[in-house]
């Protein structure tokens, strides 16, 4: 089976509250200084990929877009995870792209890769959630879409996935090729490369391609681009109120303060 | 034609809340001058019903499609049935429920009517005869301003952003469209529906109790669980608790999860990642309970109580039953 993840690289979303900065100029989040993880459901799809490499054989290839210059440690972690090669899209302009526009780019690297049997992604980035690229990847590849997919089977020829629903789950057959994006789960989470893997990562092939030569094949297909006005920090002005104590002198006071509020 | 048309669905008969929502939504769009109808998908005898109740809120036309494969999850079986409908209503603007299926259907119809997209939105409004639409993004802290100036234009609404909106009754008309589904031919199909629910529509709940990592296994859930019924609530949990499997996934509160807006929300032995806090910051009032004073659900708490809930929520349980005399 041919798969490929799309990785994309964010500021870690459990960075601090106090090094959290909006750029007035991009409207987007301060990178510069701050730890870049991949996004967290990015590696939920990785681990579903590889799941399926290993029952199923085939090849996994990681691709990302972003700045080369930073998207080392996420290629290297892919790459020692288990995928066979990846792809950088370099693009310097990419922290500021919205979904729609970085779909269009990313499906045209997908095209300009080959056949493919399913393309992986995030359900959702852990930045702007916009929950668009897999969706959007998939009407521009014309392939089948799931989102939400936890874990994937395959059943005489066709897929059959697991998607989280509003009301629980949903089991959904899907025929190949598809984008399917994927939302964590207690059987994906994600592998932890052993010293061995490590090392043998550094032989697998990285190919970057500059985001002009991509964008040149993207078509004109995707929806049309919207203005960020401005992005803004909430105020925050709940004032935590400690309530002190042994456990049942708290448990006292909050319940009194609880029907004080007619919450009780 | 033109105008506003939300994408309500009755896919068991009954009208969505969230379709109610979406009319809220096309309300407040009103300034920019486009009149509001429906595509209503779905099956059954209530089709009818909800076709009243659309029209009881103000929606003019409703463009009703009726197929057996309009029901739970059929995104593709979506797709194709709004198809005839938007070209029909021509409209400029597609209000979509950023529930299961609209999550899946809102970019893939952007990207079939080259429109522009805006989705997860929390607030829309109109200004200066644009849309403007915000969103939360990084994870609940910050809020993002989206304007909208081309049409055709799909937004799509988080659940439980909007209120329902008071009724506006009118003399609305209702278009049957011809719908024609060939179930072989859908790429992605439902085969099966698991049905998985908290005791209580988490969504719908006054009360939520809800449970983290901090609890340190499944069995924590059990008192959590005491606690909610004894206070008529539900119980929910951050992501931890549903990636290892201690809790079913449909229990999951916060961004990626459910967003609530209860009047009373008690978090237990959840630090309070921006994730979690993005779902569970419309809640009247907050109460934490954690061992760590630090974590950073205290920053948007109202009440406190530093320590551990093994101790603190049976005490809490023991006095709220005295309170109520049970």
């Amino acid at each position: 089976m041919e798969i490929i993840v799309c990785l994309k690289q964010v500021v870690d979303p459990e960075l601090p509250a106090r090094d959290f900065a909006i750029d007035p100029v991009t409207r987007r989040q301060v990178r510069e200084g701050r730890p870049l993880v991949i996004s967290t459901y990015d590696e939920n799809a990785l681990e579903v990929g590889l799941q399926l490499k290993d029952r199923l054989g085939g090849k996994v290839t990681a691709l990302t877009l972003g700045p080369a210059a930073t998207s080392g440690d996420a290629i290297r972690l892919a790459l020692a995870m288990g995928a066979d090669q990846a792809v950088v899209v370099d693009d310097p302009q990419a922290p500021v792209r919205l979904g729609a526009a970085k779909a269009r780019l990313l499906a045209a690297a997908v095209r300009r890769l080959g056949r493919f049997d399913l393309v992986l992604c995030g359900c959702e980035s852990a930045d702007w959630v916009e929950r668009v690229v897999g969706p959007l990847l998939a009407e521009a590849l014309q392939a089948a879409c799931v989102t939400f997919v936890s874990r994937i089977e395959q059943v005489n020829g066709t897929l059959l996935v697991r998607r989280l629903a509003d009301e629980g789950f949903h089991l959904v057959e899907v025929r190949p090729p598809a984008v399917l994006a994927v939302t964590s789960d207690e059987s994906n989470r994600p592998r932890l490369p052993k010293v061995k893997d490590i090392m043998t990562a550094r032989r697998k092939p990285v190919h970057t391609w500059p985001v002009e030569e991509v964008a040149s094949q993207a078509g004109m297909e995707g929806p049309l681009e919207v203005e960020v006005r401005e992005v803004t920090l909430p105020e925050r002005t709940a004032r935590c109120e400690f309530l002190s104590g042994d456990p049942g002198e708290q448990a006292a006071a909050l319940a009194q303060r609880l029907r004080e509020l007619k919450l009780l | 034609m033109g105008g506003v048309c939300i994408v309500a669905t009755a896919l068991e008969g009954t009208l969505a809340r969230t379709s109610l929502e979406l009319v809220g939504g096309a309300r407040a769009l009103q300034p920019l001058g486009l009149q509001t109808s429906a595509a209503l998908l779905g099956h059954g005898p209530g089709l009818a019903g909800a076709v009243a109740e659309l029209h009881r809120h103000g929606v003019g036309i409703v463009y009703r499609c009726h197929h057996p494969l309009l029901s739970a999850g059929q995104s593709d079986a979506v797709l194709v049935a709004l198809q005839p409908v938007v070209a029909r209503a021509q409209p400029q603007v597609l209000l979509v429920a950023a529930d299961t299926v609209g999550r899946e259907v809102a970019p893939r119809l952007a990207a079939r009517l080259r429109a522009a997209l805006a989705t997860e939105c929390v607030q829309v409004g109109a200004a200066d005869g644009a849309i403007v639409a915000r969103r939360q993004v990084y994870g609940g802290r910050a809020l993002a301003t989206l304007v909208v100036r081309d049409y055709p234009a799909v937004l799509s609404v988080k659940p439980h952003a909007l209120d329902v909106p008071t009724a506006a009754p009118v003399e609305g008309r209702m278009e049957d469209v011809e719908v024609s589904i060939d179930a072989e031919a859908l790429p992605a199909r439902v085969r099966q529906v698991l049905r998985e629910q908290a005791e209580l529509g988490l969504e719908e709940a006054q009360v939520v109790i809800g449970g983290g990592r901090g609890l340190g296994g499944p069995e924590g859930f059990a008192l959590l669980r005491e606690l909610a019924q004894l206070m008529g609530g539900a119980v929910g949990a951050s992501r931890p608790p549903t990636d290892a499997g201690w809790v079913p996934a449909s229990w999951q509160i916060g961004q990626t999860g459910k967003t609530i807006r209860p009047a009373l929300y008690i978090a237990v032995g959840i630090s309070g990642a921006t994730q979690h806090i993005a779902g569970v910051s419309g809640s009247r009032t907050i109460v934490a309970i954690n061992r760590d004073p630090e974590a950073p659900i205290f920053s948007v708490a109202h009440l406190g109580i530093v320590g551990d809930y093994r101790e603190v929520v049976p005490a809490l349980i023991a006095r709220v039953k005295e309170l109520k005399g049970v």
